[in-house]
């Protein structure tokens, strides 16, 4: 039985299209479409609900140490509100999960992890923990809601003073309050665009959401679902769990080497990263240069060699162009070599692009 | 919804439209383009192909899926329309002015609704 999250009447009553994903009933479209909800979020601006992200609490004086030794990224030198995302990995160096660690203040962090993986998630810290550091899973009473868009900043401002706001890209502010609503305001997202995602209890979720729709409404902002919010992470080649990540393969493979500290003293997975050395595959972005939509899970060929496989794909509706991320071995992960992608028993001649597909302007 | 009484319908969400007792156009219903969202790319036959009763012909993607679309005739594509090809949206757009194929030499057609029938038809489906 799937779970409603604190927003689920509220996108019924929006013409939200509810479909069952990681265990939650989410709207994967409202009447405008994907295309439409995508194109907003580039120009104008989106509002998600995200409230089926799972949080959890790292409280104790060995918080620190803790969460250095379960993630591959370093989190030693942190100011009070800012975020740094991470993969966590197994002993083998595959990854456990992604997710977003944020330092409240000393001895106390807020993780973000996928809903799909929260439960294994914290098993996993549970399990690993030492020390003066327990972990608390709250993800049952948060709601979280993204705007996004390059008028993001403007809507915000109509409602919280400009001093309220997080400046820094990956920070946040947590005793934010927009109007009398108390929330996190967080200088994040995963749409390759500017904005902002808003942590808040579950009881006043609806609240928020509705005052964020009726000030953005000037704007062009609409309602977003999770097709949208798809197409928009993979536009920008950001990775998702389950596709570009999983148990065996490692970060390294996946591109993520700027997230994985070597030489941190210790941590989850590095000696199984040392071992393994140079990874052999990598994950590249590939653009269609034939007739045809890249999906995932479709081989990727070099002549009558197959090797590799595509990890997510679609049909990007700013560049309107077919793309899709990829695994291939190191020799042809590099810009501009020509394989071949078997879309249902058609080759589809493809092309080794740079990742992200879509930069914002700045 | 759209769905004129002057077209036949399929169970597998295709309309027909004969223009005379052997030859047919065929498209995507106004359900099945709401149901499948943006449409942006489409595979279609050539003309000269044979298509079969209750076997897919050609198929048609939106952002997130591809589904493939049934012959609800048996005959021979004696025209494609070749516009959908750079402007699938079409489909979603004008289902009805957007059909994929023109289909000749009808030998066998299988048991097609009436308007109001495919109505009834998807409504008892979705429940």
């Amino acid at each position: 039985m799937e779970k409603k999250t604190p927003l689920y009447e509220m996108h019924v009553k929006n013409g939200g299209k509810i479909v069952p994903f990681a265990g939650y009933l989410l709207p994967v479209q409202y009447e405008a479409g994907v295309i439409k909800e995508h194109m907003a979020v580039r120009e104008a601006c989106g509002l998600f609900d995200v409230s089926h992200m799972g949080e959890i609490l790292c409280q104790g004086k060995d918080a620190l140490d803790n969460l250095n030794y379960l993630l591959t990224n370093d989190y030693s030198d942190m100011y009070d509100g800012q975020a740094r995302y991470s993969p966590m990995c197994n002993e083998q160096g595959g990854v456990v999960d992604d997710l977003i660690v944020y330092k409240v203040k000393e001895n106390h962090y807020f993780i973000v992890v996928n809903a799909a993986n929260r439960e294994k998630d914290f098993d996993w810290m549970k399990k690993h923990a030492f020390g003066d550091a327990v972990f608390t899973d709250i993800s049952d009473e948060i709601a979280q809601i993204a705007l996004q868009g390059p008028k993001a900043s403007e809507i915000l401002s109509r409602l919280v003073s400009e001093k309220e706001i997080p400046q820094n890209y990956y920070s946040a502010r947590f005793e934010g309050r927009i109007r009398e609503i108390p929330c996190i305001i967080s200088k994040t997202g995963y749409t390759g665009e500017a904005g902002f995602e808003f942590y808040v209890s579950a009881q006043d979720a609806p609240n928020l959401w509705q005052l964020l729709l009726e000030t953005g409404k000037e704007d062009g902002l609409i309602c977003c679902g999770l097709g949208a919010r798809d197409t928009l992470r993979l536009e920008a080649a950001m990775p998702l769990y389950g596709h570009e990540l999983n148990d065996e393969r490692t970060p390294l493979e996946a591109g993520l080497r700027p997230f994985v500290k070597m030489k941190k003293k210790d941590f989850i997975g590095k000696t199984a990263l040392e071992e393994k050395g140079e990874p052999q595959m990598r994950r590249v972005g590939l653009r269609a240069a034939g007739r045809g939509i890249l999906r995932e899970n479709l081989d990727v060929w070099a002549g009558e060699q197959k090797i590799g496989v595509t990890t997510s794909g679609t049909f990007c509706p700013y560049l309107k162009q077919a793309v899709a991320m990829a695994m291939v071995p190191r020799e042809y992960a590099v810009l501009g070599a020509e394989v071949e992608v078997d879309v249902r028993g058609r080759k589809v001649a493809s092309v080794v692009t740079a990742i992200p597909f879509y930069k914002r302007k700045k | 919804m759209n769905h004129p009484t002057d077209l036949l319908y399929s169970k597998s969400h295709e309309w027909v439209k004969f223009l005379d007792e052997n030859t047919a156009l065929v498209g995507l219903t106004d359900y099945a383009q709401d149901a499948l969202g943006d449409l942006v790319f489409v595979n279609l036959p050539e003309e000269g192909d044979e298509v079969t009763v209750g076997e897919s012909f050609a198929d048609v993607e939106s952002v997130k899926a591809v589904s493939d679309v049934y012959s609800p005739v048996t005959g021979m594509v004696a025209e494609v329309n070749e516009e959908l090809l750079d402007a699938p949206e079409k489909m979603n757009e004008a289902p009805y002015d957007a059909w994929l194929v023109r289909v000749e030499n009808i030998t066998e057609k299988q048991e097609l609704l009436t308007a109001e029938e495919y109505i009834r038809f998807y409504e008892s489906e979705g429940e």
